[in-house]
């Protein structure tokens, strides 16, 4: 036997004892119809959380909502992410612009990158600009 | 015709010296042989003042006023009038349109005529603004022109009347832009029928100017950049030689040509809103001939916000839009072609990066 034969024999060894180990592993490729909707119900209900945060004053302290400025979610490019920023004087992603919003127009205090809310806002403003083309560094 | 075009600082005077530097106040006057035909007037509108709680009220909005209202002072000539196009209060509270109110009384010595927009009406239909402004439609003749005021907010009764339980409630179903509870805007039947009545008095070469909240055209309906009624509108219009809209309500410049109505948007002293055009999922019909306005710095609180001073020398009106922080614009009727136009930026070679950005 040459030396290339017996590594993947030993590879063929070592993989068959495994899956004798573990009883019925789903393979990456099983994933249901029920799965499917699953993770689409969970995206839509980011998003429609994104949307109501969107449309109401929760997120800063004078009343003033997102939407206001932004109907749909308009004017945002998430698209253009990550870009130049002349406000903050770098490059950043979205959600830095976004607490610049919080923080500035709605006088609120900015979240944590990986706060719900932040998430849910994102998912909103991407879902409004679906099918659009990525153009990052872009104004 | 015999005329001649002289430039003309707008600011006199020392004291003004040191604003003149930071202001875009500057004007080209056309002057006509009979000077007596020449009058133009200044236009505010959409200022949204928010109240936060008791006599506090959101700080960006209010500054867009005060300032619009400290520049018409400055002006010189004086605007024959000023008219306020509309959305003076965000959810049309009492407190909202006094403090309006009481910000646009530091105009000096200039008659105001107004406008009603949805975020003045929906809370009391109308009641709490028509004891401050006056009637919510009505007609006035000024140096040879009619002018025509109309509430194009209005929608159907069954909306209006019977769909929600509170008037707070039905205010802020309005309020909101992008709101599929919302309903399109209207002149409706009665207004219509009045406004048949009071053009039957005037002759069709008495140039027309009609001012409503909503552009009295169909652009956008999902952001009721619409009027449902505007065919029926513009038909009454017709039959006169020269007809100017002017709206608010788009917070963005817009013009447009239909037949021989000429649309004319204003600006928002509170905040612009995007061009239908930059949201992905629907068909929007922005009017071919309009360039879209400056956004340079959005990161500027003032950015793409402003007023205009409206000269209508000629029977159609040029607009000179005073843009914060950037140059101004003028959109002037250019009787060759019978259209607005864009007096620098209307061929598309001429456009700079901020009016084509998405």
């Amino acid at each position: 036997m040459h030396f290339e034969q017996l590594k993947f024999a030993v590879l063929w060894i070592v993989v068959t004892g495994l899956t004798g180990v573990l009883s019925a592993p789903a393979q990456a490729d099983e994933f249901t119809q029920a799965d499917l909707n699953r993770w689409q119900e969970q995206y839509a209900k980011v998003v429609k959380d994104g949307r109501e945060l969107w449309t109401s004053s929760k997120l800063g302290s004078n009343g003033v909502a997102c939407v206001q400025c932004h109907p749909n979610a308009a004017n945002t490019h998430p698209e253009t992410y990550p870009k130049f920023q002349k406000q903050l004087g770098k490059v950043a992603p979205m959600w830095e612009m976004i607490n610049w919003c919080i923080r500035n127009p709605l006088e609120g205090k900015a979240l944590a990158a990986d706060d719900y809310k932040m998430i849910a806002l994102q998912a909103y403003i991407t879902e409004e600009r679906r099918g659009v083309k990525l153009d990052p560094g872009k104004h | 015709m015999n005329k001649s075009i002289n430039r003309r600082d707008f600011l006199k005077g020392a004291g003004v010296l040191a604003a003149a530097s930071a202001l875009p106040v500057s004007m080209v006057e056309l002057v006509f042989a009979d000077t007596t035909q020449n009058f133009s007037f200044a236009y505010i509108s959409d200022a949204h003042l928010q109240q936060i709680k008791g006599t506090k009220f959101v700080n960006n909005w209010d500054r867009g006023l005060i300032r619009a209202v400290a520049e018409t002072n400055l002006l010189t000539p004086k605007p024959d009038f000023i008219l306020f196009g509309g959305d003076l209060a965000q959810l049309g509270k009492k407190a909202e349109l006094d403090h309006g109110a009481e910000i646009l009384s530091a105009l000096r010595g200039n008659k105001v005529y107004h406008v009603m927009g949805e975020h003045d009406y929906y809370l009391d239909l109308g009641q709490y603004w028509e004891t401050l402004f006056g009637p919510q439609y009505y007609s006035f003749d000024h140096k040879g022109v009619h002018f025509v005021v109309l509430n194009s907010i209005l929608t159907y009764d069954d909306w209006t009347y019977k769909r929600w339980p509170t008037a707070e409630q039905r205010m802020l179903e309005m309020a909101d832009l992008d709101n599929p509870n919302g309903s399109p805007f209207m002149v409706g039947d009665k207004q219509r029928e009045w406004l048949k009545q009071d053009l039957a008095k005037i002759s069709k070469t008495t140039p027309i100017v009609v001012v409503s909240h909503s552009p009295l055209q169909k652009i956008y309906k999902n952001w009721n950049f619409w009027t449902d009624d505007a065919e029926q509108v513009q038909a009454l219009l017709r039959p006169f030689n020269k007809v100017t809209v002017l709206y608010g309500h788009v917070h963005q410049i817009q013009y447009n040509q239909i037949g021989n109505i000429s649309f004319n948007s204003v600006m928002s002293t509170a905040w612009p809103w995007p061009y239908p055009s930059t949201y992905a999922q629907a068909e929007q019909y922005l009017p071919k001939l309009t360039v879209p306005m400056n956004r340079a710095d959005p990161f500027f609180e003032r950015d793409a916000t402003g007023w205009q001073f409206i000269n209508m020398a000629n029977g159609n009106v040029d607009m000179r839009y005073n843009l914060f922080s950037n140059t101004s614009r003028t959109v002037a009727f250019n009787t060759k072609t019978g259209e607005p136009e864009d007096t620098v930026f209307q061929s598309p070679d001429k456009r700079i990066p901020p009016q084509t950005q998405y």
